[in-house]
């Protein structure tokens, strides 16, 4: 089984980066089974496609606006995720539509896509999430660990090294 | 009755550029503006960090040129600090340089503009078996074969039948302005998809060495974290640097036998385009590859050339070049920021937002507008290209022949050097340098292997930051042409910093002395066979390969119609 957790968004621009903060939060807390890749997307799109081919699940973590409370979670599958990405709840879901298009075509596409999503709170320059987005960042990577462990995988706890 | 088109947004990819033309009764344009709808001044989050860690902030600035970033930012701290690199350094960024240009000119033509030229849906009419004998005769790929372009007919057949044309979905399929004939669609469309594969293998490259893409990791203020070890895992060892030589060879041959050979097809079939989109004529580009610690040797040449004549040619010679950082400028008077000051240097570059609506005879993007010797200038490959034309720079110059005498094969007719000067011309351009890039990457290689084999394995030089003020720049030969990155620091901390992006170069508004961009110029008599599908318009922009993610963020997410057409 090929597993991909995508962290798309700009680091730049506050919680717009909340998908680059979680895969790298998910990398340092959790001990992912061999099946399991973490990519930090940034907001690239073509470089990404090699990444991306024949995988039997994508997970992209990213920051989704749906007019909920800022700090809402949201999860989109099947036929959601091209829907969302017509009717772009994300920034970024141009680039992600049009990598998926292309897999498409070309035959490699993810059998699964899933989105995991946190409303964002603070869409201005800076390199910090908002208060409440970043106490958002530990549920959305259990989340995830959740969703592994519904395929089969086993992530576990890094031991915290702080005694 | 004359017309006004307002294209919004107009790149493929995460731009945010506005067209506006004027269309003259005849059809032809007779007035363009160029608008960057978003603001710009990202710089500022670099304000009061670490000069060092720079690099890394600001290849977020854009999801599709990360590398340049890194590598412009590290170029001006080291200028700033007088700090040379070593060589082993100069050669594997120049290795992730090359080979990220290749992976972004390929990704340019075929997956960014290509549809502007290819009529996709034609392809289905085309007769695969004379689809074949074409693509054989014109060059020796090993991926023309009829079998293929049969499998390639299917699945477009089954993609327009589905009615969901995804990756194709905003093409203007059927436009009267598309001339190929429907077997060169389906060697473009076939070639479509390899490029996809080839741009991976390229893309490869960089992720070997850079540790991971989209952003690298392995860059430092002072040369580069690799450590090289050849008989270590760990670290750049020949089992790796073989993988790179293997990828360098499978994407020479799919850019000398497939991307040079198409762009000479689409030149044969479109030969006016070889007489349009001209605009700006001074050109600017800057020296890159350096091959000794201090950047005074280069691969390629660079300098600035005044009104199309080579005659004008004036050099850029190395890093920190004096003649470079007293030309350039940046004007405010038509963009949405504070002046009155007039233009200023990068140094005293600021980025203070004044937006008014757009007004076209006041401020109207958010674009600045930059100036070589006080007047616009035009940057990428063609510019590069014609700086090679004025040194007489052979290993540039075969390829462009090489190219021209295609042209002529299959189209006969003769494209002069004048015809450079185009829409055509800057994707020729495109080509050639990738071309060149490809034969940079071999020599590079070569070049790194040979010097680990005379023991040398230093890849870091330690920068010490001195008490006080002091300035630098870098610049850089990105895909999209000249960047440079500008950096004030003050007793070890970042004081001011501006990025003056290629696209702001090509995409700026008016400048101070009211003279239109690049984009601007160059759409000024372009004649349009429907008004309502301004095609040419695309087929001239997309030429300069736009990308407006620079620095800017967050698109738009209302859904808008993408052009409207206004009787005035």
């Amino acid at each position: 089984m090929k597993v991909v957790v995508l962290g798309v968004g700009n680091l730049l621009m506050s919680d717009e980066g909340v998908g680059v903060h979680a895969v790298a939060a998910l990398e340092r807390d959790w001990v992912l089974p061999g099946e399991v890749r973490c990519v930090d997307g940034g907001t690239s799109t073509q470089e990404l496609l090699g990444d991306l081919e024949d995988l039997d699940h994508l997970i992209v973590l990213d920051a989704v606006s749906s007019a909920s409370a800022p700090g809402a979670m949201i999860r989109l599958e099947g036929a959601q995720v091209p829907q969302a990405f017509t009717t772009k709840f994300s920034p970024h879901q141009v680039g992600i539509a049009d990598l998926l298009a292309m897999l498409t075509f070309t035959g490699h596409a993810p059998k699964r896509v899933l989105v995991l999503g946190v409303e964002p709170a603070v869409l201005k320059l800076g390199m910090e999430l908002s208060e409440g987005v970043a106490a958002r960042v530990p549920a959305l990577c259990e989340q995830v660990v959740a969703e592994l462990r519904q395929l089969g995988l086993s992530p576990t706890q890094r031991l915290s090294e702080v005694a | 009755m004359s017309k006004r088109i307002t294209i919004d947004p107009i790149t493929r990819i995460e731009g945010h550029l506005r067209i506006d033309c004027e269309v003259g009764a005849d059809n032809k344009v007779s007035a363009a503006w160029a608008s960057g709808t978003m603001w710009r001044g990202v710089e500022q989050i670099l304000l009061g960090r670490d000069p060092r860690d720079a690099w890394a902030i600001t290849q977020r600035f854009c999801g599709v040129c990360t590398t340049v970033h890194a590598i412009a930012s590290v170029r001006a701290v080291e200028n700033a600090l007088d700090l040379g690199v070593p060589k082993n350094a100069q050669y594997i960024r120049n290795l992730m340089i090359a080979a990220h240009a290749v992976h972004d000119e390929i990704v340019h033509f075929y997956h960014l503009s290509a549809l502007d030229w290819v009529d996709v849906t034609s392809a289905l009419k085309a007769d695969p078996v004379k689809a074949s004998q074409l693509g054989e005769s014109l060059s020796n790929w090993k991926g023309n074969g009829k079998n293929e372009l049969i499998a390639v007919q299917v699945k477009l057949k089954n993609l327009v039948e589905s009615g969901q044309l995804g990756i194709f979905t905003n093409g203007y399929w059927g436009h009267p302005a598309m001339k190929l004939p429907p077997e060169v669609n389906l060697l473009a469309v076939n070639h479509y998809l390899q490029a996809l594969e080839y741009q991976r293998q390229a893309n490869k490259i960089v992720s070997i060495l850079g540790s991971k893409t989209p952003h690298i990791q392995n860059v430092a203020v002072g040369g580069v974290s690799n450590a090289i070890a050849l008989n270590s895992q760990s670290v750049l060892t020949v089992e790796r640097l073989l993988a790179i030589k293997e990828h360098i060879e499978a994407v020479k041959d799919f850019v000398n036998n497939v991307y040079l050979v198409d762009v000479a097809a689409v030149a044969a079939f479109y030969p006016e385009w070889t007489t349009i989109g001209k605009g700006v004529t001074n050109y600017l580009a800057c020296p890159d590859f350096p091959l000794d610690e201090k950047g005074t040797q280069f691969e390629t040449n660079g300098g600035h050339i005044a009104n199309g004549d080579l005659a004008t040619f004036k050099a850029i010679t190395r890093f920190g070049d004096a003649y470079f950082k007293a030309g350039v400028t940046e004007s405010v008077k038509h963009s949405w920021y504070q002046g009155g000051k007039g233009a200023l240097h990068p140094y005293k570059g600021e980025t203070n937002a004044d937006y008014t609506d757009f007004q076209e005879n006041g401020k109207y993007s958010w674009v600045k507008s930059p100036m070589f010797n006080g007047e616009p200038a035009q940057v990428g490959p063609l510019a590069r290209v014609l700086m090679a034309v004025a040194t007489k720079d052979e290993e540039i110059l075969k390829h462009l022949t090489r190219l021209l005498g295609l042209v002529e094969a299959v189209g006969k007719i003769k494209v002069p050097l004048e015809g450079l000067h185009s829409t055509l011309g800057r994707h020729a351009a495109r080509a050639v340098m990738c071309q060149r890039n490809v034969e940079i990457l071999e020599k590079q290689w070569k070049l790194l292997i040979d010097n680990i084999a005379k023991g040398d394995v230093h890849t870091f030089e330690k920068p010490v930051f001195p008490k006080g003020e002091i300035e630098g720049f870098g610049f850089h030969e990105a895909p999209r042409g000249l960047l440079s990155h500008w950096i004030v620091i003050e007793n070890g901390v970042i004081k001011n910093y501006q990025a003056v992006v290629p696209t702001t170069w090509n995409a700026a508004p008016r400048n101070e002395k009211d003279q239109p961009g690049p984009y601007e110029a160059s759409l000024l008599g372009t004649p349009l066979a429907d008004p309502d599908k301004p095609l040419e318009v695309l087929r001239t922009i997309h030429s300069f390969d736009p990308c407006l993610a620079c620095a800017v963020h967050l698109v738009d997410v209302t859904q808008r119609p993408i052009v409207s057409v206004k009787a005035l």
